[in-house]
């Protein structure tokens, strides 16, 4: 049985087709990467599976469990939570507030302390800065507070989308270090990049997607090797 | 927290925003308390009377229809134009319920309600239609939702207009009950004794009670309000300010959220409504037009919107302003130049109205004037959330920090 596995599924935005028939599996214990251009259907697929936006047709499963019409707050508390495009922190609010949001859907205090605790040992600079207000937060801490805001919900997958975007190499290093990390403490991960090289070595499976379709699939290992992955996404 | 931020504590101190926000909103509490314990006996001392209680006790309901738009506007960041719907629906709730008009309309009985149970059930009422009209308009974002309310505050009072055989209509309500202390209340304010602060202290005469009764009630709604802001729900509103997007990926049901910020909001204009159509004795639909929807929104975004203690301090301010410094603006101009050997400009000639017919005319120039110098001057509002300034001061600490670790290095 599959994590998460969605099925033929197409999105529109109005008129427009953004996903065709897009079918996915992420198993337990996986780190997935979705790869493609900008326009692809990367995050179109993201919030489908989130509830913020729903399929015309397709079924996506969670744990056996046909989610393809619930809505968000439901589906953050059956246990996928993500870090979106662009990060969306809540600028004005302090980086404590900010991870209690992530932690929104739950009442349980004690497991709430911890999860604050490990996100902290994670990522020691917002513990540093956790009266800080995010907004004023640099581009790395930023991303760093939206995974962990993500982290908060204690999900058993969490969906992270595009976070090497805008930033410096050395950060982008950090960032794909504790992905493996989080992944490696047991929980599943579906990685959105643009990075595909560096998505592709993290993950152990991942999809190419190109206007909506899925034209590739493989080992993170396979496809860095394919000829076509490398021309069009790796430079090579 | 790590030992390098323990080394150099006052500048990570100097971040620390929610310390410092409840030391300010302390010493403004504080100053408001005193101001509004002596308030009463100052001016009753010095002017021998109480109309200035009286101005106060008119203060004292748009300083609850602040707080109240407050928790949509500034909490929630719903942009609610026709908040003054939701205090006639509680003003006439009040009234219909608590005098004798019910008895001249097709139910034949007056209905004479206390007032300690009907402020609460105005409350309620306010609430429920906060909820109706949420409903259906809350999945409208911005402008979209700011139109809506509008038309809702331009609909209710039509109502109250228009179904005048229960409403009395352009008669207005009148003859509204005063509320009563329970008879068990006896303290030096009541009878005739030799040591009274005010005295005697009834509802139907006296100001001064009204003035404690809407110390009271503002009271409760800070209370209230504060415990809202820091609670689960408080937390809600401000990520759906700040992002609704991103609020409803955390979990946050958006749509009920915001129900409840409307709902909440309007509730507390319904206890305005009540305490005013027990003050004024007097409810007509001409007392709930745009303007005062309008003016509940401009004490919120000059008082520091979001900022409890900042919208309190933005509707005394622009009480004072609207209802007592432009207002007496002709008379004092004209006194002004009398008593500066100008008297020949208080004679109309030609054109020339004379001065204080002429301030009269320029009122709202004047009004408007202050508004934009006000805005200019302090566009974050007189007391605005510390969020707000942090962002502007954040560069300049971060840069300070950098050069005491440089520094530290040297």
């Amino acid at each position: 049985m599959a994590l998460l596995e969605l099925e033929g599924i197409d999105a529109f935005y109005g008129r427009i087709q953004a996903l065709r028939s897009v079918s996915i599996r992420v198993e337990k214990g996986e780190v997935v990467a979705l790869i493609g251009s900008n326009g692809a259907g990367k995050t179109t697929t993201l919030r489908t599976i989130s509830g913020l936006m729903h399929p015309r047709s397709g079924s996506i499963r969670f744990e056996d469990r046909e989610i393809t019409q619930t809505g968000p707050s439901k589906i953050v508390e059956l246990g996928i939570s993500q870090s979106p495009e662009g990060r969306r922190l809540f600028a004005r609010m302090t980086v404590i507030d900010n991870l209690f949001m992530g932690a929104y859907t739950r009442s349980d205090r004690a497991g709430i302390t911890s999860d604050m605790e490990r996100v902290f040992k994670l990522f020691p600079r917002l513990q540093e800065r956790r009266s800080q207000i995010a907004g004023t937060l640099s581009g790395g801490e930023q991303q760093m507070l939206a995974m962990g805001r993500a982290l908060m919900a204690r999900p058993k997958l969490m969906m992270l989308d595009e976070p090497s975007l805008g930033l410096a190499p050395i950060l982008i290093e950090t960032i794909f270090s504790i992905v493996r990390e989080i992944n490696s403490q047991g929980t599943t991960v579906l990685l959105v990049e643009q990075n595909a090289h560096k998505a592709l070595e993290v993950a152990n499976r991942a999809y190419v997607l190109e206007t909506g379709v899925v034209v590739q699939q493989g080992s993170g290992q396979e496809l860095l090797a394919s000829e076509e992955v490398q021309k069009a996404y790796l430079g090579m | 927290m790590s030992n390098a931020a323990k080394a150099r504590p006052t500048l990570r101190d100097r971040l620390n925003i929610r310390e410092r926000i409840r030391d300010r909103d302390t010493a403004v509490y504080g100053i408001l308390i005193i101001v509004a314990v002596l308030f009463p006996l100052v001016t009753v001392y010095a002017t021998g009377g109480t109309a200035l209680v009286s101005h106060a006790t008119r203060a004292g309901y748009w300083v609850l229809l602040a707080i109240g738009l407050n928790v949509v506007v500034g909490f929630a960041g719903l942009l609610d134009l026709g908040y003054a719907a939701f205090f006639a629906i509680g003003a006439y709730t009040y009234a219909l319920l608590a005098s004798p008009q019910l008895a001249s309309s097709p139910a034949h009985h007056a209905v004479h309600i206390n007032f300690w149970i009907l402020i609460f059930g105005s409350m309620l009422m306010a609430a429920l239609f906060g909820a109706i009209l949420g409903f259906p308009t809350l999945r409208l974002r911005g402008d979209y939702l700011a139109i809506v309310t509008l038309g809702f505050g331009e609909i209710v009072p039509q109502l109250f207009y228009n179904f005048d055989q229960w409403t009395g209509g352009i008669n207005a309500v009148g003859l509204i009950d005063q509320p009563l202390l329970p008879a068990w209340i006896q303290g030096p304010w009541s009878g005739d004794g030799d040591f009274k602060i005010v005295s005697p202290f009834s509802f139907n005469t006296d100001p001064v009670a009204f003035y404690v009764l809407v110390c009271f009630l503002i009271a409760i709604a800070v209370i209230l309000v504060t415990n809202l802001y820091r609670s689960r729900l408080g937390r809600a509103w401000m990520a759906i300010r700040e992002d609704e997007v991103a609020a409803a990926a955390m979990g946050i049901n958006t749509v009920t959220t915001k129900l409840l910020a409307f709902g909440i909001g309007a509730s507390f204009s319904g206890f305005a409504g009540a305490y005013y159509a027990a003050d004024v004795a007097l409810v007509s639909p001409d007392n709930f037009l745009f303007i005062v929807s309008i003016t509940v929104l401009v004490m919120v975004v000059l008082g520091g919107m979001g900022n409890i203690t900042g919208v309190i301090v933005g509707a005394l301010v622009m009480y004072y302003l609207v209802f007592y410094l432009i207002p007496g603006l002709p008379e004092n101009a004209t006194s002004l130049a009398s008593s500066i050997g100008l008297g020949s400009l208080n004679q109309s000639s030609g054109d020339w109205p004379g001065l204080g017919e002429e301030t009269q005319r320029l009122n709202f120039i004047i009004y408007g004037g202050i508004l934009v110098g006000m805005m200019l001057l302090r566009p974050q509002g007189l007391l605005p959330s510390r969020v707000r300034e942090q962002e502007l001061k954040h560069a300049a600490v971060l840069e300070e920090a950098s050069a005491v670790e440089e520094g530290a290095r040297a």
